[in-house]
């Protein structure tokens, strides 16, 4: 009780802490870019008209969605090295594993999106002469953008936030700083408490950022 | 004769559903068809297919003299490919019933898209050749308007534009003007009639018989997925041959057909 | 490179693993039944009339939400005991955070079910003359229950795979003792591919099920 809070400390780590949160956005910004790029591609399986590729993207998003990402993260941490004889380190493994797991949710508000575009869009696109991806790109990506940009929003706070779990296998980010300099310093209050603030002010960013992307797509139709 | 469009022997069945049961059809360039028929006898199916919307299940479509698709092992049945296709219907313009104008594009936008990204045109050519289309059905001052703020008889006009501005060959129409509240339906059918004068070769499907009187050189009547009847507005729709064309243009009296032409009154 | 797969080894430590599986259970039982009660005060603090106890709730969801799990973790096994001087064993740390934050996830189900309730069914329950306790018990939350399986049941899956995280402060749950058995074994691909089986198979045997019983008591509205 009556614990003396002191957060001075920190300000003589700045750099181990800035490399911290550099390795944060770094992780997070990987994932969100892939977890994107895999979202489509299994969200167009899953709405091919060939089952086999519906099959695919059924197997894809249940089977990333139901392990535990940290179980995925050691997965990939162990078997990198086994399968491709190299030694990538932490973040290629938190990296892959995580944009897979972000990939399923992905690919699920993608397909409910796309869903949500009336199927006369994709005909009057496909009777001017534009092939799928053109369709894809001009006409119903636009209009899905409208209802993926809440879900995909919330879904980027999660892949920020369980960029976190990436220090179990010790890369460096904001969590990994945390530990090394709670352990230094004897300050785990002051460390722990920081690490949860940093991450509330980052994922407040992105939600402004998001309603501000809200706003003006809602600006039409 | 430019024969613009010939179809031999089409069908296309949705599963057991056989819905077009052989149908030849032969368009001359200039030429404006009005497909009559009654609800679920394959009208639309019919114009889908004719831009491959839907997949003929079998028979020979050949556009500007090139059969489309190659031959099977299967006579009759053929097979196509995506870049054919693709191509081909911006050869081949098309007009829904729902307009499916692109919400998050202007007017213009709409109509730029189709020239810019398949045509290879700048942004201004593709510009000056939206306005042209725009204008030409009579819409251009509302170019730089969302499709949402305009009335389902100007969506529909704008609609037609952006199928013109890719310069197709042939146009189909399918119930045009089935959506439109009664007192917009008249600036759309203006519109198809100027175009039809102009020249445009155009396959239209209507309820409008007015319409099929008036401007069509040739009116089909669709039955059971096959032509039932054929020829001039005045043949199908004022002497009809058949009793089940008599019994269709029975049930569309709702419909206005103008007064006989003195001289056909006069041959009675 | 070809990659000799043993899974003799594993199951030969199958021990340890089961030992794991039921710390798995133990905690996500543990967070469930302290989640429950949490979510429903706090989705009523949210509808309160006074804007302090609303306001309250707020900020208790947000923080819980915005708060990666992994820190919060570390921040009640570390830093909350020596704030308020008690002694947390992991057991405890962890499932009083899953608790709480499943807690917050939990509210904002339960305040979506609660307003999806006609304001109807609140008047006629006054009119007969209930008190909020039997309105809520009686009319509301038997209405606003079916509404909200779905969605709760994905918040059971997602704790479930949380408890994963409590490996990364060495309670001996299945990750936890899946790291053991690999370093006992030298066998870490095969042990966690047989734990992400483990979790694959529970939940998606388990949303398989809710699936069918969803559509088996569907109540026509
Ligand atoms: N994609 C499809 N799958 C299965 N059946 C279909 C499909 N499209 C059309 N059909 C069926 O084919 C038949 C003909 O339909 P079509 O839409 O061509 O009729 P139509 O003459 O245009 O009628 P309407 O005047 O009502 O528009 C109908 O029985 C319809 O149910
Ligand atoms: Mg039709």
């Amino acid at each position: 009780m009556g614990h003396e809070w002191d957060f001075a400390f920190l300000l003589g780590q700045r750099d181990f802490i800035l490399r911290g949160i550099l390795g944060t956005f770094g992780l997070a910004i990987t994932c969100v870019l892939a977890g994107m790029a895999l979202g489509l591609v299994f969200a167009a399986a899953r709405l091919s008209r060939f089952a086999a590729l519906r099959l695919l993207g059924t197997c894809y998003v249940e089977f990333f969605r139901n392990i535990p990402v940290l179980v995925q993260i050691l997965w990939c941490y162990f078997a990198i090295p086994i399968i491709t004889g190299a030694q990538p380190g932490p973040f290629a493994a938190a990296a892959t594993a995580v944009s897979l797991y972000a990939g399923a949710y992905m690919t699920e508000i993608f397909r409910s999106g796309i869903q949500s575009v009336e199927k006369g869009q994709w005909e009057a696109a496909r009777a001017i002469g534009f092939g799928y991806l053109a369709q894809m790109r001009y006409v119903v990506l636009p209009q899905a953008m409208r209802s993926i940009t809440p879900p995909l929003t919330n879904q980027v706070m999660e892949v920020v936030k369980t960029t976190a779990i990436a220090s179990t296998i010790a890369y460096g980010e904001v969590l990994y700083s945390a530990k090394v300099l709670s352990d230094q310093e004897f300050r785990p209050i002051e460390s722990y408490t920081a690490v949860g603030v940093f991450f509330i002010v980052v994922l407040a960013l992105v939600s402004a950022a998001s309603s501000l992307l809200e706003r003006r797509l809602r600006r039409h139709g | 004769m430019d024969e613009v469009l010939r179809v031999e022997n089409l069908h296309k069945r949705f599963g057991l559903l056989h819905v077009l049961r052989g149908i030849d059809l032969s368009v001359h360039k200039g030429e404006t068809i009005v497909i009559l028929g009654a609800s679920g006898s394959g009208k639309s199916t019919l114009l889908r297919c004719l831009n491959f919307l839907e997949m003929p299940s079998e028979g020979r479509i050949t556009i500007e003299g090139r059969l489309v698709g190659r031959e099977t092992g299967t006579p009759g049945v053929m097979s196509y490919g995506t870049r054919e296709l693709n191509a081909l219907r911006a050869r081949v313009g098309m007009v829904f019933q729902q307009f499916n104008l692109f919400p998050h594009m202007t007017v213009e936008g709409n109509v730029m898209i189709g020239p810019m990204k398949l045509r290879g045109m700048t942004e201004e050519t593709a510009r000056t050749l939206a306005h042209d289309n725009l204008r030409r059905v009579g819409i251009l001052e509302k170019a730089r308007e969302y499709p949402a703020r305009l009335s389902g008889g100007q969506q529909q006009r704008v609609a037609i534009a952006r199928a013109l501005a890719m310069e197709p060959t042939m146009m189909l129409f399918d119930e045009a003007t089935s959506a439109l509240d009664p007192e917009l339906v008249g600036e759309v059918l203006l519109s198809m009639r100027r175009l039809s004068e102009e020249g445009m070769t155009m396959l239209v499907v209507t309820h409008e018989l007015g319409f099929a009187y008036n401007v069509a050189d040739r009116v089909i009547f669709l039955e059971g997925g096959m032509v039932h009847e054929e020829g001039t507005p005045q043949e199908v729709l004022q002497n009809p041959k058949q009793e089940r064309t008599r019994e269709f243009l029975r049930s569309h009296t709702l419909f206005r057909l103008p007064d006989p032409a003195p001289e056909a009154a006069g041959h009675s | 490179m070809e990659y000799q797969w043993d899974f003799a080894a594993v199951f030969r430590h199958g021990d340890l693993l089961i030992e794991g599986a039921k710390g798995t259970f133990a905690l996500a039982g543990m967070a469930i039944l302290i989640a429950f009660p949490i979510g429903l005060l706090v989705a009523l603090m949210r509808l309160s009339r006074l804007p302090v106890i609303a306001w309250f709730a707020v900020i208790y969801t947000d923080l819980f939400r915005a708060s990666p799990t992994i820190v919060l973790i570390y921040w009640f096994y570390f830093a909350f005991p020596l704030l308020v001087g008690v002694d947390f064993n992991t057991f405890t740390a962890v499932s009083l955070t899953l608790g709480l934050q499943t807690g917050a996830y939990m509210a904002e189900v339960f305040r979506g079910g609660i307003q999806g309730v006609k304001a109807g069914q609140w008047q006629a329950a006054k009119a007969l003359g209930m008190g909020l306790g039997r309105t809520l018990r009686y009319i509301i939350l038997p209405q606003a229950v079916r509404r909200m399986v779905p969605i709760f049941f994905t918040r059971l899956t997602e704790l479930f795979k949380t408890t994963s995280l409590a490996a990364a402060i060495s309670y001996t749950e299945i990750v936890q003792m899946a790291q053991r058995t690999a370093s006992d074994t030298f066998r870490p691909i095969e042990t966690f591919t047989v734990v992400a089986l483990f979790f694959f198979t529970v939940i998606f045997t388990a949303s398989q099920f809710v699936r069918f019983a969803e559509r088996r008591f569907a109540v026509p509205e």
